[in-house]
């Protein structure tokens, strides 16, 4: 198939971006998204032009690294799927496909379609995590916990961090992200320790990074390529209200 | 989809002690980059479970060890080798970046897959792989002359950084075959067709192969030195593994 690609092509963080439109005729719909801008970047190298940077690395759907926004939509047109394992036999010949990075003051431009998502790991740093210790886990009897809180919990960590919910924000708001990290430990007896505090030191900093805040629209689930629950950002919203009735001193307190 | 039987390892990585501490003082390496645990077959999860077994049970000690008995001198960029290693690396990328040929790089990665397929891939020959250990050097060669590297080195550059780690491929790639080409015999994943029972199974040689191979680095273009360190076995006896 041939196709009519628009990309975003910016040179760095400081410089500004544009569309640039290169033809990619002679496509093969069984190629990954990813391949059939590998086939474009060959061809630009062989023109000596500058070749499209954009993340991409396993290519398996583990991590949502590839992401981009594809005809305005955070990885591309299928659904619960990400870039990376979008294939051009969901697109038609002729078509014209606009691919552009994640856009959010948080997620600075790197290179054309490369974001720095530091935002993210810095939101993890701040309280992701528990205090039990790893190596040493009791017996599973011996901490019982309901099948409906182990279920939603798993459903939570399936989060990959890709920030296509930021993308597709109208408000660039990581609550989707924030929310899911907090709820797959905030589930469970073994995040329980750090409850309160965590969940205002992530909620911190995520503000600290520039991200918008929540107003229901709701876009965040319908581009997740994990199909992540909006349910966890009303969790977060309880854990946060209830955290701010306990004394901050106490909360930090019990953070240790 | 398309489903091919595929090699996905290399079954070997960085040789360290049973403290993980490579033969170079406080280089700790974890995960599949050393030896892997494995053995001569990986099998799926083999990342997990490496990576969970050394980040879990042996680094926290190991390297908690290092740091609290280790007494660390201030040390300086100034020092000959760090000088020395820097113009290496600086040397490197201004080569790589001097390149203007023909050929991209990714054409050089598949010719290089496509050698290591039919020469290195499930099936081994020592005919193949003479072949093999012919043909990748004139490619290596052809990569320093004919590749084309654009960019620059001043702002993210994703062509040079696949460059380099073609350039790495074409050395690790026939240093695969020579150490598949000196094993004479058929053991986990490789399979020497020479080395075979009469119903095609696997034929281990545990009187000359019951070591693991380490090679030593002797410089660009020269042989490196086969080091060997026997398999002791005090409470399993050696045995053939029969999916039968």
């Amino acid at each position: 198939m041939n196709l009519t690609l628009h990309v975003w092509r910016q040179k760095d963080g400081k410089s500004k971006g544009q569309f640039v439109k290169y033809e990619a005729p002679d496509i093969s719909e069984d190629m990954s998204f990813l391949e059939m801008l590998d086939v474009v970047n060959e061809r630009l190298i062989l023109r000596r032009e500058d070749p499209i940077a954009f993340d991409h690395d396993c290519r398996e759907g583990i991590c949502g690294t590839c992401g981009v926004v594809v005809n305005g939509r955070a990885h591309g047109p299928r659904e619960r799927t990400t870039c990376c394992q979008l294939h051009m036999r969901s697109f038609r010949d002729g078509d014209h496909v606009w691919i552009e990075p994640w856009r959010a003051k948080a997620f600075p431009v790197v290179k054309d379609l490369i974001v720095d998502r530091g935002a993210f790991d810095r939101i993890i740093a701040a309280g992701g995590f528990i205090s039990a210790p790893t190596g040493s886990a009791v017996d599973a009897n011996a901490m019982p916990i309901s099948k409906e809180n182990a279920d939603l919990a798993m459903d939570a960590a399936a989060c990959i961090g890709c920030g296509a919910c930021v993308a597709a924000c109208p408000n660039a708001s990581a609550m989707l992200f924030t929310a899911a990290k907090i709820a797959q430990l905030s589930l469970l007896p073994q995040g329980e320790p750090e409850r309160w505090i965590r969940v205002k030191r992530m909620v911190r900093q995520m503000d600290a990074e520039a991200f918008g805040n929540c107003t229901n629209h709701g876009e965040c689930e319908a581009v997740c390529p994990k199909a992540v629950s909006v349910d966890n950002i009303a969790r977060l919203n309880r854990d946060y209200i209830r955290s701010s009735l306990i004394a901050e001193r106490r909360v930090e307190a019990a953070a240790g | 989809m398309r489903i091919y039987p595929a090699s996905h390892y290399t079954m070997g990585g960085l040789w360290v002690d049973y403290n993980l501490e490579s033969t170079i003082a406080g280089l700790f390496v974890a995960g599949e980059a050393n030896f892997s645990d494995h053995g001569a077959n990986r099998l799926g999860a083999s990342a997990l479970m490496q990576g969970l077994a050394d980040g879990y049970f042996v680094i926290p000690y190991t390297l908690g060890n290092y740091l609290a008995g280790t007494k660390f001198e201030p040390v300086t960029e100034d020092h000959p080798e760090a000088r020395a290693a820097k113009a290496d690396v600086e040397n490197r990328i201004k080569r790589l970046l001097s390149l203007n040929g023909k050929r991209t790089v990714m054409d050089f990665h598949r010719e290089l897959g496509k050698l290591m397929w039919e020469y290195c891939g499930m099936g081994r020959t020592r005919e193949g792989l003479q072949t093999a250990l012919e043909k990748i050097p004139a490619l290596r060669a052809e990569f320093w002359e004919d590749a084309i590297v654009p960019g620059v080195n001043e702002e993210l550059n994703q062509s040079l950084e696949y460059a380099g780690r073609v350039a790495d491929f074409l050395e690790i790639g026939e240093l695969m075959c020579l150490d598949a080409l000196e094993r004479e015999e058929s053991c986990g994943a490789h399979f020497r067709q020479e080395y075979q029972t009469e119903d095609g199974e696997a034929l281990r040689d545990d009187v000359n192969f019951s070591h693991v191979a380490a090679w030593e680095y002797t410089g660009e273009g020269t042989r490196p030195n086969r080091h060997i360190e026997p398999l002791e076995f005090e409470y399993v006896a050696l045995a053939t593994r029969s999916y039968k």
